[in-house]
C-alpha cells in the first residue's frame, strides 16, 4: 500500500510538472467552443447534439497524454530500476492507472461544466453527462494507459495509439452517449460494465506488455 | 548483508537470435567482488541485466539472495527534480533510511549539487548520481555497468573507495568494464572466452 502511494505520488508530480494535465481540459473546452461555430447557434440543435459531441471530445482527449504515460520512464530506465527491485509490472501499471485517472477524470468533469454551458445543455442533461463521465473516465484512462504500455518502445507511437485505442473505445462511446437520452439507466449499466472490464484487465494486460517490451 | 549471494550456473544468453555467451559460472559470497571484462558488444550489459532478473537466461540458472542495485547507462532520476529529491524517491522505495541518501551524496562528493535539478548535471556528475543511487539503496548486490565512464581521476578514486567499503560490509559487486578500473575484484570473467565460436 505504501509502495502504491509512493508510485502514485511520483506519477502525479510528473504529470503536474510536465503540464500534461491541462492538455485534455484545453482540448475539451476548445471543441466545445468551436462546435457552435460549425453547426450554427441554434440552441435546440446544440442541446440535442452537444452531449454526444462532448463524449467524442472526452474520448479523443484521452489519447493526448498517451505518449507521456510510459515511454519517458521506459527510456530513462525507471521501469528497469523498478523491475530490478522486484516491483511487479502489474503494480506499476495499477499505480499509474490511479494517478492517471486522478489527473484526467476530475479535471475533465470540471471542464464539462463550462463546456455544457457553451453547448446549451440543460441541467438534467448535465447531471447525466457528469455521471456518465464519472463512470466512463476510468475506462478512458485505462485504455490510454494500456495503449501507452503497448506502444512504449515504438517510434511515432501517437498515430498508432489512436488506431489501437479507438476501436476498443467504441462501446464506451455508444453507452456513454447513450446515457444522455436514456431514462431507464440501462445504458449507464452497460457503460459501468465496459468500464469495469477495461479497468480490471489493464493492470494485467499492461504489465504483460511492459514485460514483453523489456527485451 | 550476511546472507547475500549471487550464483550463476552454466548461464547462456541469446539476444536477437544470436548467442552472446554460454557456460558462464560465477559464485559470489558476501565480501566478494567480480570484474566482467571484454570489448564492446560482447554481452557484458546483458549478463548484468540477467543477474538483475531483467532478462531470462537462455540456459542455466541465476540465483540471488539479497537486494539488487543496478547501475547501467540509464539515469532513472526525474530530470526536473533536485538531485536530493530524485535520490530520495528511490530511497523511499527501497525503504532506506533518509540519512543514507545524504551519506551517499557525500561519498560521491555531490554535496554542492544536492539542490541542483538533475537535468543540469554533466555527464560525469550523472554517473556519480547513479552511483549515489546505488549506494543509497542499501542493496547487497551491486551490478555496475561501465561505472568508470565519464568519471575524472578523483571520481574514479571515490568509486574504488565506495566499492571497497561495500565489500568490507559484506556486500557483493559485479562490475562490467571494457577499461581497467582500480576496483577490488579478485574474480575476473573475461567474457570473450565464453563466446560461441563462429561455425
Amino acid at each position: 500500500m505504501r509502495l502504491v502511494w509512493l508510485l502514485v505520488r511520483r506519477d502525479l508530480r510528473q504529470a503536474w510538472i510536465s503540464a500534461g494535465l491541462w492538455l485534455p481540459v484545453a482540448f475539451l473546452l476548445l471543441v466545445a467552443s468551436l462546435y457552435p461555430f460549425a453547426v450554427g447557434p441554434d440552441a435546440r440543435l446544440l442541446a440535442r447534439t452537444g452531449g454526444g459531441m462532448l463524449w467524442i471530445a472526452a474520448l479523443l482527449a484521452s489519447l493526448l497524454p498517451v505518449d507521456r504515460l510510459i515511454a519517458p520512464d521506459a527510456q530513462a530506465g525507471v521501469l528497469d530500476q523498478m523491475a530490478a527491485r522486484g516491483i511487479g509490472e502489474e503494480m506499476i501499471v495499477l499505480a499509474r492507472l490511479v494517478a492517471h485517472w486522478i489527473g484526467f477524470g476530475p479535471p475533465l468533469m470540471l471542464a464539462a461544466l463550462p463546456a455544457a454551458a457553451l453547448l446549451k445543455l440543460d441541467s438534467a442533461m448535465l447531471v447525466r453527462l457528469e455521471i456518465g463521465l464519472l463512470i466512463g473516465t476510468p475506462a478512458l484512462a485505462a485504455l490510454g494507459l494500456l495503449v501507452a504500455t503497448l506502444t512504449a518502445g515504438l517510434r511515432s507511437s501517437g498515430a498508432l495509439a489512436g488506431l489501437l485505442a479507438l476501436p476498443l473505445a467504441v462501446p464506451l462511446l455508444i453507452f456513454g452517449a447513450g446515457t444522455l437520452g436514456d431514462g431507464s439507466g440501462a445504458a449507464l449499466k452497460f457503460l459501468a460494465a465496459a468500464s469495469l472490464l477495461l479497468v480490471a484487465i489493464t493492470p494485467f494486460a499492461g504489465g504483460a506488455a511492459l514485460r514483453a517490451g523489456r527485451e | 548483508m550476511i546472507d547475500a549471494a549471487l550464483r550463476l550456473d552454466d548461464v547462456a544468453c541469446v539476444r536477437g537470435g544470436r548467442m552472446l555467451f554460454r557456460g558462464v559460472h560465477l559464485t559470489l559470497a558476501p565480501g566478494n567482488g567480480a570484474m566482467l571484462t571484454g570489448p564492446n558488444g560482447v554481452g557484458k550489459s546483458s549478463l548484468l541485466r540477467l543477474c538483475a532478473g531483467l532478462l531470462p537466461a537462455f540456459t542455466g540458472s541465476v540465483a540471488r539472495s539479497g537486494g539488487v542495485a543496478l547501475c547501467d547507462e540509464k539515469l532513472a532520476l526525474d530530470s526536473d527534480a533536485t538531485l536530493h529529491k530524485a535520490l530520495s524517491f528511490w530511497a523511499a522505495i527501497d525503504k532506506a533510511d533518509p540519512a543514507q541518501v545524504d551519506a551517499a551524496i557525500d561519498v560521491m562528493a555531490l554535496g554542492p549539487l544536492a539542490c541542483v535539478p538533475v537535468r543540469m548535471l554533466s555527464t560525469g556528475q550523472r554517473k556519480r548520481a547513479m552511483l549515489a543511487r546505488t549506494i543509497a539503496s542499501g542493496a547487497a548486490i551491486w551490478l555496475l555497468d561501465e561505472p568508470g565512464n565519464g568519471l575524472d581521476a578523483a571520481s574514479l578514486e571515490l568509486l574504488g573507495y565506495a566499492v571497497e567499503r561495500h565489500l568490507a560490509n559484506g556486500g557483493i559487486s559485479l562490475v562490467a568494464s571494457h577499461q581497467p578500473l582500480s576496483i577490488p575484484a579478485p574474480v575476473t570473467i573475461h567474457l570473450p572466452d565464453h563466446q560461441v565460436a563462429p561455425e
